[in-house]
């Protein structure tokens, strides 16, 4: 204990606080002053221009790859949007063309049908004109037989007729008769 | 145990002035303390506080430094 | 308080302003540093950083951001001169934890020199860009009439305190460490083998110590930045 006061005391008596000597602070100030030029010079000069470009860069480096990312999304949607375009398209071609062979069709059923009926119709009046005919020679026939047989009827039984009343009275029995 | 008066006058003054530093603890514990108590209440306000916090702590601990140069000041300069 | 003491390199002759000393060669391992990290790690110039150059980015970004928040946009110009005082006061600071290292910034001297140079510039700055308005930062127009006075008083008078505590406070915190450690360092040689209790105190200690030591190189900067605010923005 004595000897650590008499240090103490030494210590006192000869130094007393270190910061306090003010025959040394020419000296700290002088190389402060130099040391803090030189530390002033080389962050103005050097360091901070450096550090400050190389972290404008980068932002800048980042702003790009952002608008990049940005350009390619913006064709990735615009690519999508020609592809649903293209497919929408193609999607109205096709029922427009099938529209269309629809109608051709029918088109064509309708005449093919017209046709037909056409052709029937013709046929239908063909043979009910064939028939009239052979209705009519039938007819024709009756009336030349029944005139026949009414004049052989009449000589036969004496009597004298001239034909034409024959024929008169054949035809009107046979009108008479058709009636 | 040798010495004068003066000696013990200055040893016993640099002990009593290292009562303050006892106030700057108390300031910046109060000062950091308070700061946590507002950042656990608004949190998300807390970041932009820290400078405060940290000139307040400053201002503390200053006067405690004071307290601690008197201290020295007696033990080797007086 | 050996560790303190300035001693000349070579010899042993009285200290004059132009002696190399302690001060001289650990000043200039200050220099050195700050160039290391802000210089040669970024010789690069790399878009994406290094370990090294990250680091200086961030103490850049950091500063920047710090100088802009509290002493506003218009203070950006003096932005070297704070990143100047702040990596000086950083690694004057870490150095100085090397075991037989010498503090450069323990020393009142080295420190009132910068806090004068910071009030003064403030000072000057302030009644330059304001004439004599700068003078209304004393007189708080917010406060009631007959406190005013009283107040303006009260800030002139903490108007000149600022470079004092502004020095005291980083000299008497990197002083107040040392010395902390170097009375529990001589506890472990008076104790012996039970030596391991201040052996482990003088580690935590010295952890201590290293938050200390960037902390302080923090306010200071911080500190500038609050009166350098004053100067440009002088109306509360």
């Amino acid at each position: 204990m004595e000897s650590q006061v008499d240090e103490l005391e030494a210590a006192r008596e000869s130094v007393g606080m270190p910061q306090l000597d003010f025959s040394t602070f020419p000296n700290q100030i002088f190389w402060l002053v130099v040391a803090l030029v030189a530390i002033y010079l080389l962050l103005s000069r050097v360091a901070l221009p450096r550090i400050g470009a190389v972290l404008a860069e980068r932002r800048g480096a980042i702003t790009n790859d952002i608008a990049r990312a940005e350009m390619l999304k913006q064709q990735a949607e615009e690519a999508e949007a020609a592809y649903q375009k293209a497919l929408t398209d193609a999607r109205a071609e096709a029922s427009r063309i099938i529209d269309k062979t629809k109608v051709d069709m029918q088109e064509q059923l309708d005449i093919a049908l017209q046709k037909a009926d056409a052709e029937i119709a013709a046929r239908a009046a063909e043979s009910e004109r064939r028939l009239a005919e052979i209705r009519d020679s039938a007819a024709a026939a009756v009336e030349e037989v029944a005139r026949d047989t009414a004049r052989e009827v009449v000589s036969a039984l004496g009597a004298k007729a001239d034909g034409r009343s024959i024929n008169a009275a054949v035809t009107a029995q046979l009108k008479g008769g058709a009636a | 145990m040798e010495g004068d008066i003066v000696t013990m006058g200055a040893y016993l003054g640099a002990g009593l002035a290292c009562l303050g530093m006892g106030g700057a603890a108390i300031g910046v514990g109060h000062v950091a303390g308070n700061y946590l108590a507002g950042a656990l209440r608004n949190p998300s306000a807390a970041p932009g506080q820290t400078a405060f916090l940290f000139i307040g702590i400053a201002f503390a601990e200053a006067l405690g430094i004071f307290s601690f140069l008197v201290a020295l000041l007696l033990m080797f300069a007086v | 308080m050996d560790q303190f003491i300035v001693t000349p390199l070579f010899g042993d002759d009285a200290v004059h302003w132009y002696t190399p000393t302690n001060v001289t060669l650990w000043m200039a391992l200050t220099v050195f540093a700050v160039a290391g990290l802000l210089i040669y790690t970024t010789r690069g110039r790399a878009i994406v950083p290094s370990r090294g150059q990250s680091m200086a980015e961030l103490s850049y970004g950091f500063i920047y951001k710090m100088v802009e928040d509290v002493a506003g946009r218009d203070a950006v110009r003096f932005f070297p001169y704070i990143m100047t005082l702040f990596m000086f006061i950083l690694f004057a600071n870490l150095l100085g934890l090397i075991p037989w290292a010498f503090t450069t910034t323990s020393h009142i001297a080295v420190t009132a020199v910068m806090a004068l140079a910071v009030f003064l510039t403030v000072t000057l700055l302030g009644f330059i860009l304001h004439g004599a308005g700068f003078l209304r930062l004393f007189w708080i127009s917010s406060a009631p009439l007959p406190l005013r006075p009283v107040l303006a008083l009260i800030e002139v008078i903490s108007y000149f305190v600022r470079p004092v505590s502004h020095s005291i406070r980083l000299a008497g915190a990197m002083m107040a460490g040392h010395a902390v450690a170097k009375v529990f360092a001589g506890f472990a040689g008076a104790l012996g083998v039970g030596a391991v209790i201040p052996i482990v105190a003088v580690t935590a200690l010295y952890g201590l110590e290293l938050l200390v030591a960037v902390i302080q190189a923090y306010v200071f900067t911080i500190l500038t930045c609050v009166y350098l605010k004053d100067a440009l923005h002088p109306h509360h």
